[in-house]
């Protein structure tokens, strides 16, 4: 989700009262809609025509 | 924790010539179903909301920042309220889950970094951030596919098997060269854009959705664009589009600075 992304990776950093960082939480680090991968593995998919309807 | 036993949650930080609310703040909504206020020092206003501990609170945080549906909806709200504020003017968006547990930890934030806030509020200044994504695609005609050509070079296949490898090699022949033509769209796309623009920004491309678009993402840009050239801009895109066939572009905006006012530090760009 676009929203989401953009909200969790941006925005002046400062450290609250509460120092409970979104960086350290698991599930933003490992975000089901930002993992990193690479372009060439995503392209691998381009191999197998099934992919496109 | 404030007196009620709440804390202050920090949208973004705006001039003090500002008036982010002066339409009126109902139906503004905002995190946790507070209606945002502002406090003003050192010439900024933040804007601000008042949030409970039983759900705000470090404990309850920890465990509510895993769950992803009350990302999803907190997220919502802390960018339906900057999305407000900068209809108004510019505004420095704070990182998700900023708390105070006082107006005054607030005040003293905006007096200790208040060259940083107004400096970020220079660069975003009658801009707005637009995202472009591009997305891997075979054209709709096979025959303009660079593989095309070379499969029908090999010359009839002599059986119902050779025939079906013929196809196949072809068939992969052409997704590698689309492959590659879609990796160099994506990087002279991202490279055009950005004349157009005062800054650009790479991210890394995401992984497709389950539910979504299936085609590889090759490309994941935000630019900040000064409002006056927004047209050109999107012009830009749309040519773009036209004469680059093995991607598909996507263009989102406006949306408020998020990605050029912080630090690059967190999980975003890398």
């Amino acid at each position: 989700m676009d929203l989401l992304d953009r909200v969790l990776a941006g925005g002046v950093v400062i450290v609250g009262d509460i120092t409970l960082s979104i960086a350290e939480v698991d599930l933003v680090r490992v975000s089901l809609r930002a993992l990193v991968t690479s372009i060439s593995g995503l392209m691998e998919a381009m191999d197998d025509p099934r992919e496109y309807s | 924790m404030t007196a009620d036993g709440g804390w202050v949650w920090m949208y973004g930080v705006t001039g003090d010539n500002a008036e982010p609310f002066a339409d009126g703040v109902a139906g503004v909504g905002g995190v946790g179903g507070s209606l945002p206020r502002t406090i003003t020092a050192a010439r900024l206003t933040a804007v601000v909301g008042d949030v409970g501990d039983r759900e705000y609170g470090e404990a309850a945080l920890r465990r509510n920042l895993e769950d992803l549906d009350w990302l999803a909806r907190t997220a919502r709200a802390h960018h339906t309220v900057l999305e407000v504020v900068a209809k108004r003017g510019p505004v420095v968006p704070m990182r998700l889950a900023t708390l105070f547990a006082s107006d005054a930890g607030v005040t003293g934030t905006l007096q200790e970094r208040a060259d940083d806030f107004r400096e970020a509020l220079s660069v975003i200044s009658a801009r707005s951030e637009w995202g472009v994504k591009a997305y891997a695609v075979r054209p709709a005609d096979p025959a303009g596919e660079p593989g095309h050509q070379a499969a029908g070079r090999e010359g009839p296949a002599t059986g119902p098997g050779a025939a079906y490898l013929q196809r196949r090699r072809a068939q992969l022949t052409a997704s590698k060269d689309a492959r590659a033509e879609a990796l160099a769209s994506a990087r002279t796309v991202y490279a055009e854009l950005g004349r157009f623009a005062v800054l650009s920004r790479l991210y890394p491309p995401q992984a497709p959705d389950l539910a979504g678009q299936q085609a590889p993402m090759v490309l994941n840009a935000a630019y900040l664009v000064a409002d006056e050239r927004v047209g050109e801009f999107a012009a830009a895109v749309d040519d773009l589009t036209v004469r680059h066939r093995f991607v598909q572009l996507t263009l989102t905006g406006p949306w408020p600075a998020y990605s050029f006012t912080g630090d690059g530090d967190g999980p975003g760009p890398r």
